[in-house]
């Protein structure tokens, strides 16, 4: 059984600008955790740094310590490529691979690593297009181009791919804001579905959208954790002033 | 005359201009092209592309030897220039910000500026003093040079099209970045980096000077890669320099090829970067 993160003191930096100070917070394993907060707060900076993904920019560094199921991605023995077999992650903007058919984006997490049996490959391209909801859409054209998709569709296929390599966690930056309100629902349905099997946190803009899915949310204002709880909690009786006034509405 | 109708008159006159420019951009190729054929066209029949040079005074003849030969040179300069172009431009494109780039970005553009006579040169001192022969190695070697530049700089312009979101994509489901660059990058990249390579081709497939004293040219039939070999552009150069009227009319004949060659290698190469994806040149 997944126990969840701890995320110990976490300090992020793009060279000389800090954008993460000292955020503590505990992921519980499979449930959904959001975190919210105006643009530019290190949202993305922080979800980044669970699967060691914020070191590939040039000149960013991390400080703290991660625990995932107790083990810390950042001690010096542990290799990121690892860790980011173990934590999936689905970006912004639908991001298929141009070159590859539906079928080898689903694989692709398999494939690049040198599996090749073909009938483990179909198993798993099946499973994971069925539970990121898109096989029945897909299946008689798994041979085309991933880029052939709508918007909505590639996300998914996206989500897919993610999921096709097992991973413990699920990653999702943002992962509706590029799709409209038709394909926003279905990836919101689809995350309510995942949680069964993975410990999804959300980094989200939309505070509706934290508040329909998440059962944690954490509230990140200029790279500081100023609140984090329950989804009910926090969105009804929050503890801290400014957690308030941006729920309100006024600003950010 | 009214601010208008002035403004209206130099529009009208860049325009001119810029469509003239436009004209004499084209002119030197479609004139060559035309002389070329006019000049050269009678001359070419299957005998030439099958047939030995003929001593002065025998009519016939063809340049066999001299095509396969810059064959053989393209063959082998594609050995160098395309495996450390690439190499070269993947360390380039991937790690930008170094040192080691910065001065290999820059050898590179200097590289494509050195007169191809001075590599023909530092091909000469490295290769073909030590081995005490002209030699096609020899040609192919000072060729290749003349490829990397070219080779480089168009590998690294496509892999930096492609977007870090396609990189992000790859490392986040955990594959080593060695494997991204290979599998992802140069995969989505590679249409624009072959159309690089065949004009790179289009390039050194004709150059003289570089072979004057390397593959030295070769009135016989060769294809030892450690003696001196024929090279088409080498027997236009003393087809064309000699007194002979059959001679002269071989240059013109393998004038006309050469160009014929070069201008359907970068038709293809224009043509094959139209991949299914969109990285068009």
């Amino acid at each position: 059984m997944f126990e969840g993160i701890v995320i110990d003191r976490l300090s992020a930096w793009f060279g000389a600008k800090q954008v993460l100070h000292d955020v503590d917070m505990k992921i519980e394993g499979r449930r959904i955790t959001a975190i919210i907060g105006p643009s530019g707060c290190g949202k993305s900076t922080l979800i980044r740094c669970l699967n060691r993904m914020h070191e590939v920019v040039p000149e960013a560094r991390v400080t703290g310590r991660v625990l995932v199921d107790g083990r810390d991605i950042y001690a010096p023995e542990v290799d990121p490529v690892e860790v980011r077999r173990r934590i999936g992650m689905v970006f912004q903007r639908p991001n298929p691979f141009p070159t590859m058919s539906i079928y080898d984006n689903v694989a692709a997490g398999l494939k690049l690593n040198g599996i090749r049996k073909r009938q483990l490959l179909d198993e798993v391209v099946e499973r994971s297009l069925m539970l990121a909801a898109l096989w029945d859409e897909v299946k008689d054209d798994l041979r085309k181009s991933g880029s052939s998709l709508s918007g909505g569709q590639q996300q998914r296929l996206c989500i897919a791919r993610a999921i096709a390599v097992e991973p413990d966690v699920l990653l999702m930056d943002e992962p509706c804001s590029a799709l409209d309100p038709v394909a926003t629902a279905k990836i919101e349905e689809l995350m309510t579905d995942l949680k069964k099997d993975y410990t999804i946190v959300i980094v989200t803009h939309n505070m509706q959208q934290a508040a329909r899915v998440s059962e944690y949310t954490g509230f990140l204002l200029l790279g500081e954790m100023v609140e984090f709880g329950g989804t009910q909690e926090l969105f009804t009786t929050p503890k801290n002033p400014r957690t308030e006034s941006y729920i309100t509405g006024r600003f950010g | 005359m009214g601010r208008e109708r002035r403004r209206q008159l130099i529009n009208r006159l860049m325009e001119g201009l810029a469509v003239f420019s436009a004209v004499v951009t084209l002119l030197p190729l479609a004139l060559i092209l035309a002389f070329l054929i006019y000049q050269g066209i009678s001359y070419i029949n299957w005998d030439f592309f099958t047939k030995m040079p003929e001593p002065v005074g025998e009519a016939g003849g063809g340049m066999a030897n001299g095509i396969v030969g810059t064959l053989i040179l393209i063959g082998l300069a594609s050995l160098i220039g395309v495996p450390v172009g690439v190499g070269a431009g993947v360390y380039v494109a991937e790690n930008g910000h170094t040192r080691l780039a910065w001065t290999a970005r820059f050898m590179a553009d200097v590289l494509n500026g050195v007169p191809s006579i001075v590599v023909g040169i530092f091909a000469y001192t490295l290769m073909v003093l030590p081995m005490r022969s002209f030699s096609a190695v020899a040609g192919g070697f000072a060729l290749g040079i003349m490829m990397i530049p070219v080779v480089l700089r168009t590998t690294e312009e496509m892999l930096k099209l492609v977007p870090t979101s396609l990189h992000e994509a790859a490392l986040a489901l955990g594959v080593p970045r060695w494997k991204v660059t290979v599998r992802v990058a140069l995969r989505t990249a590679r249409a624009g980096i072959i159309t690089g390579i065949m004009l790179a081709v289009a390039r050194i497939a004709g150059e003289t000077a570089p072979l004057l004293f390397t593959a030295f040219g070769n009135q016989f039939w060769s294809i030892r890669l450690d003696e001196p070999i024929a090279a088409m552009p080498l027997q236009i150069f003393t087809y064309a320099i000699s007194p002979y009227d059959s001679w002269h009319a071989q240059a013109w004949a393998g004038a006309l090829v050469l160009v014929c060659l070069i201008l359907v290698i970068s038709v293809v190469a224009r043509t094959a970067g139209r991949g299914r994806f969109g990285v068009v040149r």
